[in-house]
């Protein structure tokens, strides 16, 4: 086997007193779809913030496309990252937040342009003609010059993937993106990931609680409980055999088995 | 001039009788508040009154009071108000300048304070059958007085750092005082310094106390007696 | 005295009031947001520093400030005129007010636009200048036109220190004609209308930035 994309060693991570990881082992491989469940508070979007830099960890090593995250070599030795070691990490990863937190003093198309062009240094015109595809790609080819709150809560969503896709991140983050949404536009944001993965490859870890969506769309599904793991493997058997009674107690009470 | 180093002995003389005019600051402050709380209520209660024209014209007297300076209106009291045949002591002119002014700006608070009561309770006075002076005596004011004090406390510590302008119409207070010493021995060094200290002493005192009351206050709020 | 040449001495002191108006503000503004930021973001003693100047002009009075600048300076051989005192004076005071309306106008701004400019990859000084401040800015428009027409008010301040704005003119024709109350009559009305004029363009202001910000809830 390759080397994963994504690492997890000996993981800690803590809130003040609060233990949210004690010793975290994870792994995804490249562009494998990881899709994650478990009841609220058991430490999905920490595993995502984390990815993303937004928290730092307490202990342990996280491993991205074979070098490490939270930390970089200096003199032979690793010590916590500094800045600009952060930075270059971030280009492996993209995320797509629960509620949208786009730009709402940019226009759709700013939104989209304005990273790749101050942050990778892309021409207006590459950029720009980048952002059309992507909104073409959503679905929202009409929207380029509208303002955010001008849209609908789906139609922001979709407008939150293409500007994460416009930095062309080899890893995208998915913290349960259709939450905020009512019930009828899901599926139009849920359809563009579905788009999206049979056009391209990716490796993509997403926190969901769209059961059947991660049924259809994952490599493989993960259990999460309290901080850790508590069962994983092809989303056929997690969803039709579910070994333990944690996952069984959970899976009951969301599909009302 | 040699006079820029500071001089303790001086500063030792002075701090008596600036402290001394300490007393007519924190009168006029007191004073002051006291008016600008009922002028406040007045104002705020007015703003609710059934007729437009009221509601209106109490608007306009707010912010015409809100955007004019201060100094300009303690003038207009000393120097106007006689001729209507009302003449006031410095004093007491400082009491209505500083009451009106802050009036103004506490009305605001006052009307916000009492537009947070939930119309609930506006319904169930209503459905026991209070009067208006009830439900406000018993119901609202109660309920509305712990958010407000923050902010009622905050004009009050803004009101006590105008005081000084109350100098202009000749009142002994302390940088009144602070002057006059300072003009007899030709050094403001140490009067208008000692002035300045007193103020940041008095305001971080006084943000303290607001602090405090508004820990030690029932947040259910109280029965007004 | 006429009426027209008591207005006309009147407003020959607006001028002034503004003139003064148009040095405080700007410096007031440099103020608040260098020393609104330094509270925010520098290392621990320059955010002491930043608290002191802070403190130390929103604790004791605008009075008492312009009267330390004009006449202690000069005790430590640094002299200057009442025109520069009142300037600094009243820019210094407002701007220590204004540096907490910069910090709370960043604050309020919902934190999730802090976790995207980062997922972006953008960088600090992109992600304050090009995400966090242009929609602060918006929230801090209201306070800060607040804080623009306190200033005109504090500038009456100026008129004992013998500098002759607005009302340190109907001081002295209130002194010489008697007329007083026709002057501070119209000195009130005159202030009244400078006042309501500021805050007209910032109204302005403020509809013309908040573009797109309009229908905001923090779900954008
Ligand atoms: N910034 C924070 N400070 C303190 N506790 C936090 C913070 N963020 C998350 N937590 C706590 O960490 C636990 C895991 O949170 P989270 O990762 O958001 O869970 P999930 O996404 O699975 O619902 C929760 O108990 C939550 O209260
Ligand atoms: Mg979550």
């Amino acid at each position: 086997m390759s080397t994963p994309i994504i690492e997890f060693k000996n993981v800690k991570k803590c809130f003040g007193e609060t233990v949210i990881f004690s010793d975290f082992n994870f792994k995804v491989e490249e562009n494998e779809i990881v899709s994650i469940i478990g009841p609220s508070g058991s430490g999905k979007s920490t595993l995502l913030r984390i990815l993303m830099t937004l928290e730092g960890i307490d202990g342990g090593y996280i491993n991205i496309a074979g070098e490490s995250l939270w930390h970089m070599l200096w003199q032979g030795q690793y010590v916590p990252a500094n800045n600009k070691h952060l930075h270059k990490m971030r280009n492996h990863l993209g995320m797509v937040f629960q509620h949208f937190n786009l730009f709402p003093h940019m226009t759709v198309k700013r939104n989209i342009t304005e990273a790749p062009m101050r942050v990778k240094g892309i021409s207006r015109e590459e950029a720009e003609a980048s952002a059309e595809r992507l909104l073409q790609l959503v679905g929202l080819a009409d929207k380029a010059d509208s303002y955010p709150n001008d849209l609908s809560g789906g139609q922001k969503q979709r407008v939150g993937i293409a500007r994460a896709l416009a930095m062309k991140p080899s890893i995208l983050l998915l913290d349960e993106i259709t939450s905020a949404l009512d019930p009828e536009l899901v599926d139009e944001v849920l359809d563009v990931i579905r788009n999206l993965v049979k056009e391209e490859s990716f490796t993509m870890l997403l926190v969901t609680h769209e059961m059947y969506f991660a049924r259809e769309i994952s490599d493989r599904v993960c259990f999460f409980d309290k901080g850790a793991i508590v069962e994983e493997g092809k989303p056929e058997a997690i969803f039709t055999q579910p070994q333990e009674e944690r996952t069984k107690a959970f899976l009951n009470a969301y599909l009302g088995q | 001039m040699n006079g820029f180093h500071w001089d303790w002995a001086f500063m030792w003389e002075v701090f008596p009788i600036i402290l001394s005019a300490a007393k007519v600051t924190l009168l006029a402050t007191l004073l002051g508040s006291i008016f600008a709380i009922v002028m406040g209520l007045v104002f705020a209660l007015l703003r609710r009154n059934s007729s437009k024209t009221i509601r209106l014209s109490v608007y306009w007297v707010v912010e015409f009071i809100r955007s004019t300076p201060l100094l300009v209106q303690i003038f207009f009291l000393y120097y106007v108000m006689p001729e209507f045949g009302i003449s006031m002591s410095p004093l007491v002119t400082g009491v209505f300048a500083l009451g009106l002014h802050y009036g103004a700006y506490l009305s605001e608070v006052f009307r916000s304070g009492i537009d947070g009561i939930e119309k609930g309770q506006w319904e169930a006075a209503r459905a026991l059958n209070l009067s208006k002076l009830d439900t406000y005596k018993d119901i609202v004011l109660p309920q509305a007085i712990r958010p407000m004090i923050p902010a009622t406390g905050n004009y009050i510590i803004a009101m006590f750092k105008e005081t000084p302008q109350l100098s202009a119409i000749t009142l002994l207070e302390m940088l009144q005082m602070a002057k006059i010493i300072g003009s007899e021995n030709f050094r403001y060094l140490e009067p208008f310094t000692l002035v300045g200290v007193m103020y940041l002493v008095f305001s971080l005192l006084a943000a303290f106390g607001i602090h405090q009351l508004e820990r030690r206050f029932p947040k259910e709020g109280f029965s007004l007696k | 005295m006429e009426f027209g040449e008591i207005v006309s001495v009147l407003l020959q002191g607006a001028v002034v009031t503004i003139e003064i108006v148009a040095m405080a503000l700007p410096l007031a503004i440099i103020m608040a947001f260098s020393f609104g930021l330094i509270r925010l973001y520098a290392s621990a003693p320059f955010k002491q520093i930043a608290i002191f100047y802070i403190e130390f002009f929103r604790g004791t009075s605008a009075l008492i400030q312009l009267y330390w600048i004009y006449f202690v300076l000069p005790f430590f051989g640094i002299t200057i005129d009442a025109m520069t005192a009142a300037v600094v004076a009243l820019g210094l005071n407002i701007g220590a007010y204004g540096t907490e309306v910069v910090r709370g106008a960043i604050q309020s701004v919902p934190k999730g636009q802090f976790e995207a400019s980062i997922a972006l990859n953008f960088t600090a000084t992109q992600r304050l200048w090009r995400i966090i401040m242009p929609q602060a800015l918006v929230n801090m428009i209201p306070p800060f036109g607040n804080l623009a027409i306190e200033l005109v008010k504090a500038t009456s301040l100026v008129s004992l220190i013998t500098i002759g704005d607005l009302t340190f003119k109907a001081k002295s024709l209130a002194d010489t004609t008697l007329q007083v109350g026709e002057i501070f009559g119209v000195v009130l009305v005159l202030y009244f209308v400078m006042a309501q004029c500021l805050m007209f363009f910032i109204k302005r202001l403020e509809k013309r930035l908040s573009k797109g910000l309009g229908r905001g809830g923090i779900h954008s």
